[in-house]
C-alpha cells in the first residue's frame, strides 16, 4: 500500500504559474481596494446557477495535482458564509435566482463575484430563454468575468491570481 | 414515430405495466404526446391530445410520473390519472412554496439539504426523513437547472440545436452530440463517412474513461479516502489533455457534429492515444488493487445504497446504475450502432447492486473502454470525416447512445423550412435519480454523499 501511495507523488506533477496578458489587464481594472482588502488568500464559494456542469468540471480540476489551487492560497469552502469569493456559474435559471441571491446575500462583506463561463458572461446558448434569467450580473454585482465554454482551469487560474495579484 | 388512437395508448401503458416492454422516454410538444418504448427495437408512439389530456402513464407504470409532471409544465397537457400533480420543472414565483410529502411518526426529523450544496455540484433539492441516524425517506426535488432546452430547440438552425445538445449535460457532451448527430442522420438519410463513426467512437470511450475515472475517485472521497481521488484526479486530467491535444477541447464539446465530426485524428493524435492507454494501464491496476485491500473504504462501499434488481429493471435504470443491479443493458450492444457493431467489448454486469458494484461496474467499464479504443485506433479506416448536410423537413429521426452515465435518447423533427421543428433530448438520469430515493432507505444520512456520488445523476441533463 505504501508504494501506490507514494507511486506517482515522487515527480511532481504541478506546474509554474500560469501568465496571460489579457488576464493581467483584467487585474489592473480591479479595484485596488478590493485588491487590497482581499489580500493573499481567498476562500471560494461555487454557485451552480443553472450551468450545463462542464464550467463545474473544469472548477473541480483547479483541485488537482497539475493545478494545485491550494498553493495559491485559494480555497473552496462549503458555505458562503465561510466566503470571500462566489464563483458563479450558468445562464441563470430563474429557478436558482432566488437562491442565487440568497447565497450572495449570505456571504459577508467584503465579497467579490466571479461570473464564470460563457452563460455566466453573457447567458452563451441560453440567451432568449424564458426559463433563464440571463447573465450573472443581472442578478447580483459581478466583479470579474471569465469566459470559455467552460474555460479551461488555466484560464480560471488566471482569473483568480488576477483577484490576487497587482496591488 | 406511429400516431396511435387512445386504444392503442392504453394497451401500451398495459404492457409496460407488466414489465413486457421498458419505457425510454415521454415527451410532448403542443397538442401531442409521445412515448419511446424498448421491446427489442425503439418505437416511438404518438398521441394527439386535442383537448390537451391524455391517459396517464405514470397511473400504472411509476417511471412515468416525473416525465409526465415535466410534459404537463412545459406544454401543458394533463394526464388524466397522474397519481402526483404537483409542478416538477416549473417552480413558478415562489419556488419555496413547494408541498413536500407530509411525514407523519414519532421521533422523526427532517433535514433540507439544497439546493446550493456544500461541494462544486449542481443544485438539488434533497428533503430528508430521519429517524436518528437512519433515513426513513427521501425525497428529491430538481429543477433548479431548467433551461427551457426543449423550448430553444423549436426553431433552431441545425448549427444553433447542435451546440446546444452538447451543453444539456456536459460531463455528456460528446454522447449527447453522437446521439443527436445520429438522430439528424437517420431523420435526413445521411451516412457519416467510416472514419468519422470511428472518431466518434474514439471519442466517446475517451469521456467514458475520464467520467468513470473521476467518479471513481470521488466515490472514494466521499468515504474519506482522499488519496485515490487525489490519483484519479490526475489521470482524469491525462485524458483531458489528451482530447485537446487530438481533438482541439478538454471535453470534446462540438467535436462530433452531424455528418460526422469536425476534426480529424492525427498520426501524432494516434501516438498521444495510446501513451495514454499505456499510462492508465499502468497505474490504474493498482489503484483499485488499493481499493480492494482497503477494509476502512470496503466498509463504507459494500452493502450500502443496495438498489434491487427489481427497480433496477422496472424503472429502465441505464448505465452502472441498471448493470450494477443485474439489468443487462448497454445500448451499444443491446441496440447496437456504428462503430459498436464492428467492435469486440464486454458489458460487465453485477448483481449485488451496492455502492461498490457500481464503483466496480466504472472500474471494468474502464478497462472494456480501453481495448475498444485500441481496437478502433488499429482498424481506424482513411478517408473522409465529414459529409455536408442539407436539412430538409418535414421529416422526423431518433437516436440513442451510451453515455457514460446510461443511454442518451434524441428525438427530433424538421420542419419544412428545414430547421429543427421539435426536439427533445433524454437523459438517463430520469430513471436514475427517483431510484436513489429507493436505494438510500435504510441507510445512514453520512453514507448519502457515497450513494449519490455512485449514482452522479446529472441535474442539468434531467432539468432541461
Amino acid at each position: 500500500m505504501l508504494r501506490t501511495l507514494l507511486q506517482g507523488l515522487r515527480s511532481p506533477v504541478t506546474e509554474r504559474v500560469p501568465y496571460d496578458p489579457d488576464i493581467a489587464a483584467l487585474a489592473a481594472n480591479l479595484d485596488r481596494v478590493a485588491q487590497r482588502k482581499l489580500g493573499r488568500s481567498l476562500s471560494i464559494r461555487e454557485v451552480d446557477a443553472g450551468s450545463c456542469n462542464g464550467c463545474e468540471l473544469e472548477i473541480h480540476a483547479l483541485n488537482n495535482a497539475f493545478y494545485d489551487l491550494e498553493r495559491f492560497g485559494l480555497r473552496f469552502v462549503a458555505s458562503p458564509r465561510h466566503a470571500d469569493v462566489l464563483m458563479v456559474t450558468g445562464p441563470v435559471t430563474r429557478n436558482m435566482r432566488e437562491a442565487l441571491e440568497r447565497t450572495w446575500r449570505a456571504t459577508p462583506d467584503p465579497k467579490w463575484v466571479v461570473a464564470v463561463g460563457d452563460c455566466g458572461a453573457g447567458c452563451g446558448v441560453f440567451a432568449d430563454s424564458p426559463a433563464c434569467v440571463g447573465a450573472v450580473a443581472k442578478v447580483v454585482p459581478v466583479d470579474l468575468v471569465i469566459r470559455g465554454c467552460p474555460p479551461t482551469p488555466t484560464q480560471l487560474l488566471q482569473g483568480l491570481l488576477a483577484l490576487l495579484s497587482a496591488r | 414515430m406511429t400516431l396511435v388512437d387512445v386504444d392503442y395508448w392504453q394497451v401500451a401503458i398495459r404492457c409496460l405495466a407488466a414489465g413486457e416492454v421498458t419505457l425510454l422516454g415521454l415527451w410532448g410538444e403542443p397538442g401531442r404526446v409521445h412515448m419511446a418504448v424498448f421491446d427489442h427495437s425503439v418505437v416511438v408512439l404518438s398521441l394527439d391530445c386535442p383537448n390537451g389530456h391524455y391517459p396517464s402513464v405514470g397511473a400504472l407504470h411509476a417511471p412515468a410520473i416525473r416525465l409526465e409532471r415535466a410534459a404537463r409544465d412545459l406544454f401543458g397537457l394533463d394526464p388524466v390519472g397522474l397519481p402526483d400533480t404537483r409542478p416538477w420543472l416549473e417552480h413558478g414565483a415562489n419556488p419555496t412554496a413547494y408541498p413536500f410529502l407530509p411525514v407523519e411518526g414519532e421521533g422523526l426529523h427532517q433535514i433540507p439539504v439544497g439546493p446550493v450544496h456544500a461541494g462544486i455540484i449542481e443544485p438539488g433539492h434533497f428533503r430528508f426523513t430521519a429517524d436518528g441516524e437512519t433515513v426513513v425517506r427521501l425525497e428529491q426535488r430538481l429543477g433548479y437547472v431548467h433551461k427551457g432546452i426543449d423550448h430553444l430547440m423549436h426553431g433552431a438552425t441545425l448549427d444553433q440545436a447542435t451546440r446546444l445538445a452538447g451543453r444539456v449535460s456536459g460531463d455528456s457532451t460528446a454522447a449527447y452530440a453522437f446521439a443527436f448527430a445520429r438522430a439528424v442522420e437517420a431523420a435526413l438519410g445521411v451516412e457519416p463517412p467510416p472514419r468519422a463513426a470511428w472518431l466518434r467512437g474514439v471519442m466517446a470511450e475517451m469521456e467514458r474513461i475520464a467520467n468513470h475515472l473521476g467518479d471513481f475517485g470521488a466515490i472514494c472521497n466521499d468515504a474519506s479516502f482522499s488519496l485515490m481521488l487525489a490519483h484519479c484526479a490526475m489521470l482524469r486530467e491525462r485524458v483531458l489533455r489528451c482530447a485537446v491535444t487530438c481533438f482541439g477541447h478538454r471535453l470534446m464539446m462540438d467535436r462530433i457534429v452531424p455528418g460526422g465530426v469536425a476534426v480529424d485524428l492525427t498520426e501524432d493524435g494516434i501516438a498521444g492515444i495510446r501513451s495514454l492507454i499505456d499510462e492508465i494501464r499502468a497505474r490504474f491496476p493498482a489503484l483499485v488493487d488499493l481499493y480492494d485491500k482497503t477494509a476502512s473504504l470496503q466498509d463504507r462501499t459494500v452493502g450500502t445504497g443496495i438498489l434491487s434488481a427489481d427497480l433496477a429493471r422496472r424503472f429502465g435504470a441505464g448505465g452502472y446504475v441498471g448493470r450494477a443491479s443485474g439489468r443487462d443493458f448497454d445500448a451499444r450492444r443491446s441496440i447496437g450502432y456504428p462503430p459498436y457493431d464492428r467492435l469486440h467489448f464486454e458489458v460487465p454486469v453485477l448483481t449485488e447492486g451496492d455502492v461498490n458494484a457500481r464503483a466496480l461496474i466504472r472500474v471494468k467499464e474502464i478497462d472494456q473502454s480501453l481495448s475498444l479504443i485500441e481496437q478502433m485506433l488499429n482498424q481506424l479506416p482513411v478517408g473522409e470525416v465529414r459529409v455536408a448536410v442539407e436539412p430538409h423537413g418535414p421529416a422526423e429521426g431518433l437516436a440513442i447512445a451510451e453515455a457514460f452515465r446510461g443511454d442518451v435518447l434524441v428525438w427530433l423533427r424538421f420542419d419544412p423550412a428545414g430547421g429543427i421543428d421539435r426536439c427533445h433530448l433524454r437523459d438517463a438520469s430520469w430513471f436514475q435519480w427517483p431510484l436513489l430515493e429507493a436505494a438510500i432507505e435504510g441507510n445512514i444520512v453520512a453514507d448519502f454523499p457515497l450513494c449519490n456520488k455512485s449514482f452522479n445523476c446529472s441535474y442539468s441533463g434531467h432539468d432541461l
